[in-house]
């Protein structure tokens, strides 16, 4: 068993008589102290990343405020149904890796491992579905910079049924806004994902590793604590679904 | 911590929390709720509720967070520490907001 360690210290060999396990390494009192001692340490962590989204979310809520017309307009150009599929592949990620963790505390090891696949198929899905999204944004020329188009949001398209647009027209300066939102709408999804395949990366580790047994005998703080950081990019997640897609859906009301 | 007090399995200064292991059923339910407060905020989302429609998406998506952060993360059922910990983080992200918006709404104050 390559994760139990056998301590044979000449000099304090009465004293340390033990087999040091990777939960409860000799450092540590009891193996509840270890644990409490990881799971302190990558809140610490998450708190950075808090501030680090914070940043960002704050940006979001300024902006909207001074330029909302812009906001309005280019967040429905998002598409809901994509967006709320998302959400909920998302959301079954989580619950797969929450499953995964019980697995680990139960010390089944077949399950883990299938739901640290699940887990990261589930990733992958809402990665491509967010690569559709984005070629959209390329091909609308809804990319901020040069080639920004805003033709769309000072003349929108009109309604073939009621024969109005079917967005209120922005005057040109504020038309220009919406690449702010689109900017913030890139930087967020952008930073999102990236922390998915960063997460998707581990899972495959993790997978390799809990394929070899190391977390089905007891020792789970790796698996719980990448736990911690998956969900914390859900909720992420949670917060930028309804900020960015559903700002306002009732136009002409 | 002197020798004489030596308590390895905390048992005179139990600091840390039992440790609860969280089953299938429970995060069942809690997955099933998630998806049931997406349903929710997209339909609202198409409801006019002038100034409560941000505000409605807000409190859908915080209660979803404070669950998945209870039970998804745990920490429902960890110790106060751990507890202490996350609320110090969402209180230092309030005081980031609080503070940052009074300064940029104070600069263009009566200008709005």
């Amino acid at each position: 068993m390559d994760n139990a360690i056998a301590v044979a210290h000449d000099t304090h060999a009465e004293e340390h008589h033990h087999v040091a396990l990777p939960q409860h390494r000799h450092h540590f009192e009891t193996e509840q102290q270890q644990r409490e001692a990881g799971t302190f340490g990558m809140w610490l962590f998450l708190l950075t990343e808090i501030m680090f989204f914070g940043g960002l979310f704050f940006a979001y809520l300024l902006y909207r405020n001074w330029y909302n017309p812009a906001f309005v307009a280019a967040s429905n150009q998002l598409s809901i149904p994509l967006g709320t599929v998302n959400t909920g592949v998302l959301i079954s990620s989580g619950f797969f890796m929450a499953l995964g963790v019980w697995a680990a505390e139960v010390r089944k090891k077949g399950l883990l491992v299938i739901f640290l696949i699940l887990t990261t198929l589930s990733g992958l899905v809402f990665l491509g579905v967010k690569y559709f999204e984005y070629k959209e944004k390329w091909e609308k020329h809804h990319i901020p910079g040069a080639n920004f188009d805003i033709s769309e949001f000072v003349n929108p398209p009109i309604n073939p049924k009621t024969h109005k647009p079917i967005e209120q027209p922005l005057a040109p300066d504020m038309a220009q806004k919406t690449q702010v939102f689109f900017s913030l709408y890139f930087a967020m999804t952008g930073m999102h994902a990236l922390h998915m395949i960063i997460g998707i990366v581990l899972l495959g580790w993790l997978t390799w590793r809990a394929q070899k047994g190391e977390f089905s005998s007891g020792y789970v703080a790796p698996i719980e604590n990448f736990g911690l950081y998956w969900h914390f990019v859900d909720i992420v997640w949670i917060f930028l679904f309804p900020l960015l897609y559903l700002i306002n859906r009732h136009p002409g009301s | 911590m002197s020798s004489e007090h030596h308590d390895p399995a905390n048992i005179t200064n139990p600091e840390h929390a039992d440790h609860h292991i969280v089953g299938p059923k429970t995060y069942a339910i809690i997955f099933v709720t998630l998806l049931t407060f997406t349903g929710i905020t997209v339909a609202a989302a198409f409801v006019d509720l002038g100034i409560l429609n941000p505000i409605i998406a807000l409190a859908i998506a915080s209660t979803k967070a404070v669950i998945v952060i209870l039970f998804f993360m745990h920490v429902f059922y960890q110790s106060k520490l751990i507890k202490l910990t996350v609320a110090s983080g969402f209180f230092t992200f309030l005081v980031l907001i609080t503070m940052t918006l009074s300064d940029y709404m104070s600069r263009a104050w009566g200008l709005w």
